[in-house]
């Protein structure tokens, strides 16, 4: 009885001392900054780091600017355009690179290269591929499309490259989703004569359905949030700016271009709010299509 | 016999696919190579000239002069090591105790855990970056590493190992007579090895690729990373390809390295920590 009371009382200990350094850094580097966010948004940003109470007004300006609603649109339309193609394609490579073939490791290591390589990079020589005068798809064409500067385009440009960065991580994911289907289900379809296609809708399909799920709201949190390669693609000087600035991208100019770090944070804050919305709304549908039986 | 024809045009048409998948993808890393040899008349020549005439490095001198890439190597690998030690360090003691150990407050400091993760991190950005400043530590390496001084994801991920190993093993090393301390670093700890690998890399992946935090952090060129040097190179040379080309294969070139000897454990690391 008294081992086991010593015992319990030496797991709490040590318990509490392995979490500390996880806990303490969490609570100064995110709780606290979160809660800070959530005050900036109410407040007016004045010289030195301080800030002032000031109501709803960044919330009222907000909501006023056209700026804002279109970078809200742009985040929204770049979901739109890279989640569905993005995912379809990366289920189609992982379909692929499931075959018993001879490369496969090498063509799944081709597919996963653009991970390892930083976006700043990807950008880069895609910006340069994309070139209205020079580039090389321009050359093929024998138009000069201007892929980053035309307003109407410059989105689909980047979502473009977005879905050639992400289809081999995702790739990875769902392949080791198709990889734990059982074999013997196969056997028994191709006993009872279905045809590659048709296993693929009845087999892989429902059942790699949970990974997809997960892939699919991994990858709309990070296009509503994305920023980087815009950035990269679309620099703060372009004419189509304003076509392709996403809420992020809005969110680094206003706090560390123009130092409107109050108005910025409620520019995050709606980002949360709508990503949660977002979310909620998948596993709301999820209910629909994923399978978790089995 | 009809099936045999049908499984080798199966065959066939999945190569045409996985090949012509795979020339979209390799084709911009060429053809970044092949410019970063041409002259920038080259580069603009009407129709495209496919390789250099003469395969000179002046774009790599160029790039090299432009900006300081023994500090951003050195920057860039300083942050990736520190990131990674302290998620595996921290996370390993934080997912031991959550999976493993009885203690006051589990429940609630687990939710930490979890919000922390739902969180994007762009919430959290500013309030560090003014933390920082009135530290007076901006343009230093611990700026660059700072929010990744802990891992609400690690300690998840690494929790689930735990949880994964049965309670017998820690029974019996009790009962040998180590306290609960020795029972993680001497027997517990050794078995997640593949787990903190997979860790490992997905940090070493996600702090390499990072941009917005290094641009903010860090101003001082000197000071920058791979990725935010290569920004500002993005804003000096806007129409000179050919030096922007060679500067991204001289940014790309370690990781990429690093991956061709560690494919095998890149692709199982990004799939073990898959869906975060």
């Amino acid at each position: 009885m008294k081992k086991t009371s010593k015992l319990s009382r030496d797991g709490a200990v040590w318990g509490l001392v392995m979490v500390a350094p996880t806990i303490i850094g969490l609570l100064v580097l995110n709780i606290w900054p979160f809660i800070e966010t959530i005050y900036m948004s109410f407040s007016k940003s004045k010289a030195f780091g301080t800030f002032e109470f000031n109501g709803l007004d960044n919330y009222i300006e907000m909501f006023q600017s056209t700026e804002f609603w279109k970078a809200t649109w742009n985040s929204i339309y770049f979901c739109i355009l890279t989640v569905p193609v993005g995912v379809f394609l990366a289920l189609l490579v992982a379909v692929l690179l499931n075959a018993k073939l001879k490369g496969r490791t090498a063509f799944r290591a081709i597919f996963f290269l653009p991970m390892v390589v930083a976006p700043a990079a990807v950008a880069m020589v895609w910006k340069w591929i994309f070139n209205t005068e020079y580039g090389i798809i321009n050359s093929i064409l024998g138009h000069n499309v201007r892929w980053l500067t035309n307003p109407a385009i410059v989105l689909i440009t980047c979502a473009i490259v977005a879905i050639w960065s992400a289809i081999g991580y995702d790739a990875v994911l769902l392949l080791s989703g198709i990889q734990n289907i059982s074999a013997s289900l196969y056997e028994a379809a191709s006993l009872d004569g279905a045809t590659k296609v048709q296993q693929f809708f009845h087999i892989t399909l429902p059942m790699v359905s949970p990974t997809l799920f997960v892939v699919l709201i991994m990858r709309l949190m990070s296009s509503l949030k994305v920023y980087d390669l815009i950035y990269m693609m679309v620099d703060q000087s372009n004419p189509a700016l304003t076509s392709a600035q996403s809420l992020m991208y809005l969110f680094y100019r206003e706090s560390f271009v123009a130092g409107n770090k109050g108005y910025a944070s409620a520019i995050v804050i709606w980002t949360v709010l709508l990503i949660g919305i977002v979310t909620l709304l998948q596993f709301a549908g999820q209910k629909k299509w994923v399978n978790y039986e089995v | 016999m009809r099936t045999q024809t049908s499984n080798t045009l199966n065959k066939t048409l999945t190569y045409v696919a996985l090949i012509l998948g795979s020339v979209v993808m390799i084709f911009p890393f060429i053809w970044m190579l092949l410019t970063s040899f041409k002259t920038q008349a080259e580069s603009m020549a009407v129709p495209p000239q496919l390789l250099p005439s003469q395969w000179n490095l002046d774009n790599y001198v160029t790039a090299l002069a432009s900006l300081p890439f023994v500090n951003l190597y050195v920057n860039t690998a300083l942050l990736i090591v520190f990131r990674v030690l302290c998620a595996v360090i921290f996370s390993s003691m934080a997912g031991y105790a959550f999976a493993k150990l009885d203690f006051p407050f589990k429940k609630a400091l687990f939710t930490i855990v979890l919000v922390q993760m739902m969180l994007p991190s762009q919430i959290f950005i500013i309030p560090q970056y003014l933390m920082l400043a009135r530290m007076g530590l901006t343009n230093t390496i611990f700026a660059l590493v700072f929010p990744g001084l802990v891992s609400a994801f690690g300690t998840f991920f690494l929790r689930q190992t735990y949880l994964g190993i049965p309670g017998e093993i820690a029974e019996a090393a009790y009962l040998d007579g180590c306290n609960k301390w020795q029972t993680f670093t001497r027997v517990m700890f050794p078995l997640t090895g593949s787990s903190m690998a997979a860790l490992a890399i997905f940090t070493a992946v996600f702090a390499y690729s990072d941009l917005m935090w290094p641009l903010i952090c860090n101003i001082d060129l000197n000071m920058m990373t791979l990725s935010a040097g290569l920004s500002t190179l993005n804003g000096q040379y806007t129409t000179n390809f050919p030096v922007l080309m060679a500067g991204s294969l001289l940014a790309m070139i370690p990781m990429v390295i690093l991956y061709l000897i560690f494919q095998k454990q890149f692709i199982q690391g990004i799939a073990m920590t898959g869906g975060k």
